[in-house]
């Protein structure tokens, strides 16, 4: 349990963290990077075996962001696990940066592929699995994907393939905010029923709080060794009551005033983590 | 002169490299009779993947496969790969560098009956403005097989362009493919000839043509479009300051384009680019679609001279 409240307390931390930096560098997709932070960390800071000194380390498990657009959310777990000193999270977007608009491979160590055009990081995701199955390599692929990027087709090839091939160590977490960047999913591109069009595809599915720690813990856990998508409903902006739900928050941060508040605001739910 | 076709080259080749390499692996997209991959399929099971109808996701997987420390080469037709699949080359097999060759066959107007939903004349203009990207287009059985050795031992990302029909075999058994090298076949002192591919072929018999006529052509194999061989177009271009093009592609942004980036700087020489005339295809078969388009060494030779007539004025 007290493991728990450490990890309440750095996501509410992480939160901070991406709310102070979007505003500082003024630009960022903020509301979709809140609304996975949970599962990040999570996975960066609880369930992943990985190595920040040895990015590179064979037997790693690997999480491939294919929501690229959240990368205020990724680059902030790889900081607070260790990656690079969290300083360079100011450099954000800005020239001379590692820290690309989205993440950048050939820049960044840790970032396993570069991603950000949607659709193509669980492909990517997929043949990293097929090449661990291969080596009998015991690691888990985890790969994070926006609701609205399954709008691709891709999506569902990669599905499809992971399932036709047999693949026993991927974990697709899909974080389902329901809103993408033109309105909700289901006004844009109509998604449900959802889980069974995963599960018709070949994946054992599962539905979670994505904001409730213990139950990401638990479902990330078990669903290792096996092909599991877990479908994680999710806030977008989730943390602070003006951001919440709010798709004008999708691509742009907080303006100082804001910042402020939603600091303040975050800084009191920090204090009643017990 | 024995026949092959450049496909077929690549399949055999694909065989060899794969007794010899162990983590090379082959992905195609449903196409592995066309591309030849089958013969790898065959022989090394567990080694190769198939995507189905599905060349987006193939460019995906190979990209991610090749990042648990392997060697990937992925198939389909030319007009697929990049087509179909060039944001997911793009974004994710070169922009993360990824070990993957791209090998595409069926190439051109050679495809033959098919038609111009299949016939690619795009696909070099798509891949070379893409940074980082090697692009690589063999003329014969033998500099087939040297460059998919050279491109499957070069670490990061290659385009190899191959064609369907037989094609003759020109160069020597002891070629040697030198990845961004050209290779004059022919010296000559009054045009300069530059072509890749089926071409190769057509240029040699169009020189002979030519050489009826009294104009003595330096012909120019260029496997390498990217790296291209800057020195070697530029000495001859100096040489004969008369310098025609062929492809079997766009006249846009394919080889000749590429040809005349390297002499943008260069003063008085005329260049002409022989090749599609930005336009599609059709049905038929591939000697006559060669006639109708001028990519045939008649044309060729015609086309020469028509324009040594016009530059004389």
């Amino acid at each position: 349990m007290s493991k728990l409240i450490e990890l309440e307390k750095q996501a509410n931390i992480a939160r901070q963290k991406i709310i102070k930096v979007t505003t500082e560098v003024e630009g960022g997709h903020l509301a979709g990077s809140l609304s996975c932070i949970d599962i990040l960390v999570v996975l960066y800071l609880n369930v992943m075996n990985h190595n920040p000194k040895k990015p590179d380390w064979q037997k790693r498990d690997r999480f491939i962001l294919s929501k690229g657009h959240a990368a205020p959310a990724l680059y902030t777990v790889l900081a607070m696990s260790g990656y690079f000193k969290e300083k360079e999270l100011y450099t954000l977007r800005k020239i001379n940066s590692r820290l690309q608009g989205h993440p950048d491979s050939k820049k960044l160590p840790g970032v396993e592929i570069s991603t950000g055009s949607l659709g193509q990081g669980l492909s990517a995701a997929v043949g990293m699995a097929l090449g661990y199955k291969y080596d009998k390599n015991k690691g888990q692929i985890f790969c994070l994907v926006g609701d609205g990027e399954c709008d691709e087709g891709q999506i569902w090839e990669a599905a499809m393939f992971a399932s036709s091939n047999d693949l026993m160590n991927i974990t697709v977490i899909i974080d389902r905010n329901k809103y993408q960047i033109d309105g909700k999913t289901e006004e844009v591109m109509k998604l449900e029923p959802f889980a069974s069009k995963w599960n018709s595809f070949g994946w054992e599915t599962e539905e979670i709080d994505g904001h409730d720690l213990e139950e990401i813990k638990k479902s990330i856990e078990d669903s290792r060794g096996r092909r599991v998508a877990i479908i994680a409903n999710t806030i977008k902006g989730k943390g602070v009551s003006f951001l919440e739900n709010n798709n004008n928050y999708h691509s742009k941060p907080c303006c100082r005033k804001d910042c402020k508040k939603a600091l303040v605001e975050l800084s009191k739910k920090y204090e009643m983590i017990v | 002169m024995d026949l092959k076709s450049t496909r077929e080259a690549y399949g055999e080749v694909l065989i060899e490299l794969g007794k010899q390499k162990k983590d090379l692996f082959v992905m195609d997209a449903d196409l592995s009779m066309s591309t030849r991959t089958c013969f790898f399929a065959e022989k090394y099971p567990d080694r190769f993947f198939n995507s189905g109808v599905a060349e987006q996701n193939m460019i995906g997987v190979a990209s991610g496969l090749s990042k648990t420390d392997k060697t990937v080469v992925v198939s389909t037709l030319a007009i697929f790969a990049p087509g179909r699949s060039y944001d997911q080359i793009r974004n994710t097999l070169v922009h993360s560098n990824c070990n993957v060759k791209i090998v595409v066959t069926h190439a051109g107007l050679s495809i033959g009956k098919d038609g111009s939903s299949h016939q690619s004349f795009e696909d070099i203009a798509l891949a070379r403005v893409i940074p980082n990207l090697n692009v690589i287009v063999p003329c014969d059985e033998i500099e087939t097989k040297a460059a998919v050795k050279t491109a499957i031992n070069t670490p990061g990302p290659f385009y190899i362009r191959l064609g369907r029909p037989e094609v003759p075999i020109i160069n020597k058994k002891d070629y040697k493919f030198s990845l961004g090298k050209g290779h004059v076949l022919r010296k000559g002192d009054d045009i300069t000839m530059l072509g890749c591919g089926i071409m190769v072929f057509e240029m040699i018999k169009a020189a002979k043509i030519l050489e009826k006529d009294n104009i003595i052509a330096e012909v120019i194999n260029l496997p390498s479009i990217k790296p291209i061989d800057k020195d070697l177009i530029k000495r001859s271009a100096r040489k004969t300051m008369t310098v025609f093009t062929c492809e079997e592609h766009n006249i846009i942004g394919g080889l000749g384009s590429a040809v005349l980036e390297v002499l943008e700087e260069e003063k008085g020489i005329f260049l002409k680019r022989i090749g599609i005339k930005d336009t599609f295809g059709e049905s038929g078969s591939p000697e006559e679609l060669f006639e109708k388009y001028g990519l045939s060494a008649n044309k060729i030779a015609e086309t020469v001279k028509l324009n040594l007539d016009k530059k004389s004025y």
